[in-house]
């Protein structure tokens, strides 16, 4: 045990817990993604919100969603004992600032998690606590003719707080009634400076991936000729190109589609 | 300048010992000929200074032919100065200009405490060396010369590794003092050969061990150790280094200490 210990204890073995957490976080981001793409879907949040709930009572995900704020927690600990140590190799520094190649994103990572960490609080407390906690927030029933197929939906009221979803067919129109988050993220994504901050923390999460990604894989030894300019191309373009992107275009998407 | 000749103003650290604090002192070095090497311009101010009945400027030196790895100075943001892939001793005046103020800095970091003035101590180095980057070699008849085959690919890869000179020029560039381009290039190139199998795993485990202790910080793989590094060491050899380490620790039977036993 005491070697487990060790192994972590070391120098390379925090920097381990880095890559691991940090590759582990990269991977949420992704599904992350691929279920927030229903914002896009313009059925006034029938899908978005059905999957919010799927993915809030599904007891894996929510097992995976603890092992996830345990990720960030232990990502942004590790980061701070790490440059705490970092500091200390170099009690004095240098009258002139140092010179040596190296990306501006590399050299700045503490800086582009501290927003990202900063972002994900208030990220979170908006959507994920409120969703929680929040009384107020709104019930929808969307009602689905099932031979036309055409969607309609109200407001609806289900008159006690246990309530968080029900699905019913009564003459061939499927029922489905559900909390309406999406209405928050309308409200939210109205407001300029809501967005503005949304679109700089996507830029941070661009560049913190852009090194975080590839350093990950080089912290855990995985370096090859032939495998890393791959590394090197998912971490570019999908990780600080396409993802930040995608998240960064709803916030704007639903400011100019929701405003009036 | 008629003669080609420069004049230049140096601000360089001075420092009497650890124990005190140090301050930046200017100097005029002047008629510097464009062919001296650094180290050669540094003779002159000191021989002037010597005259003068001052206190000649310390820096370490010793085969300036730049593979001895004795020579430091952190110059105008760089360590080994502004020309890439060389050691301060084979870096000529000619890289600067007439009228230019040079910086010269020693090597920052806790574990290269200062001497005096530009010269530190990088003994840390020695002892992570001592910790495991050798080869055993037992008494017996002398082996046949090429009885063992290596695949040319990982010979020049171990060769390239083995032309690090311990200089400390990783440790200088690094945002975080890391002395991981070091170490990595001293597992790796003992590591990738096939008299280096027996020790491999307790060997990063124990240099590992050793470059903790002495206080350096932690590889952010920011690059600027390979920039800097007047032998062109790869980064690639930090990633080596920690797929041994990693494979050490998590899967294989060796302990740092196991010839204790």
């Amino acid at each position: 045990m005491s070697e487990i210990k060790q192994t972590f204890n070391s120098s390379l073995g925090k920097k381990l817990i880095m890559a691991l957490t940090g590759l582990f976080l990269c991977t949420f981001i992704i599904v992350h993604l691929g279920g927030n793409l229903l914002l896009f879907s313009n059925d006034n949040g029938f899908g978005f919100n059905v999957y919010a709930n799927f993915l809030t009572h599904f007891p894996p995900i929510e097992v995976i969603a603890y092992l996830l704020y345990l990720s960030i927690l232990v990502h942004a600990l590790y980061a701070i004992i790490l440059t705490v140590k970092n500091r200390k190799a170099r009690p004095v520094g240098y009258a002139v600032a140092q010179k040596s190649d190296a990306t501006w994103s590399s050299k700045n990572m503490g800086l582009l998690g501290s927003i990202l960490f900063l972002f994900i609080v208030i990220h979170m407390s908006d959507f994920w606590f409120s969703y929680h906690n929040d009384k107020t927030m709104g019930f929808k029933e969307y009602r689905t003719d099932l031979k036309t197929g055409v969607t309609t939906d109200v407001d609806y009221n289900p008159g006690y707080a246990e309530f968080n979803k029900s699905v019913s067919v009564v003459n061939d129109v499927e029922i489905v009634r559900v909390k309406d988050l999406h209405a928050r993220v309308v409200r939210s994504f109205s407001s300029l400076w809501y967005v503005i901050f949304y679109v700089i923390a996507m830029g941070a999460l661009s560049f913190h991936l852009l090194h975080g990604f590839q350093s990950a894989f080089r912290t855990l030894g995985w370096v090859h000729r032939k495998y890393t300019p791959v590394v090197y191309a998912v971490g570019t373009w999908f990780f600080a190109v396409i993802i930040p992107l995608a998240f960064a275009a709803m916030p704007v998407y639903y400011f100019f589609m929701h405003r009036g | 300048m008629s003669n080609g000749n420069m004049n230049l103003t140096l601000k360089v650290w001075r420092q009497k010992n650890a124990q005190t604090s140090g301050k930046f002192v200017t100097y005029k070095a002047e008629s510097i000929s464009p062919d001296m090497s650094f180290l050669e311009m540094l003779d002159v101010v000191n021989e002037s200074l010597t005259h003068k009945g001052d206190e000649p400027i310390n820096f370490d030196h010793d085969c300036r032919e730049g593979i001895c790895g004795m020579c430091s100075l952190y110059i105008n943001g760089h360590p080994h100065g502004p020309k890439r892939g060389v050691t301060t001793c084979q870096l000529h005046m000619r890289t600067f200009h007439d009228g230019e103020t040079i910086t010269i800095e020693p090597w920052r970091a806790s574990a290269f405490p200062v001497v005096k003035d530009l010269a530190v101590d990088r003994s840390a180095f020695d002892r992570i060396q001592q910790a495991g980057g050798y080869v055993s070699v037992n008494t017996g008849g002398v082996p046949d010369g090429n009885a063992i085959a290596i695949p040319k690919v990982i010979a020049d890869e171990a060769f390239n590794s083995a032309t690090c000179i311990g200089c400390g020029a990783c440790v200088a560039a690094c945002k975080n003092a890391s002395a991981m381009l070091f170490v990595g290039a001293k597992i790796t190139q003992l590591g990738l050969l096939p008299q280096g199998q027996p020790e491999r795993y307790r060997r990063a485990q124990s240099m590992v061990a050793q470059m903790d202790e002495e206080g350096f910080g932690s590889c952010t793989n920011t690059g600027a150790c390979e920039a800097e590094c007047p032998k062109e060491i790869k980064l690639t050899n930090i990633a080596r280094m920690n797929n041994d380490f990693f494979s050490a620790k998590l899967f294989r039977e060796e302990e740092i200490h196991e010839d204790k036993h």
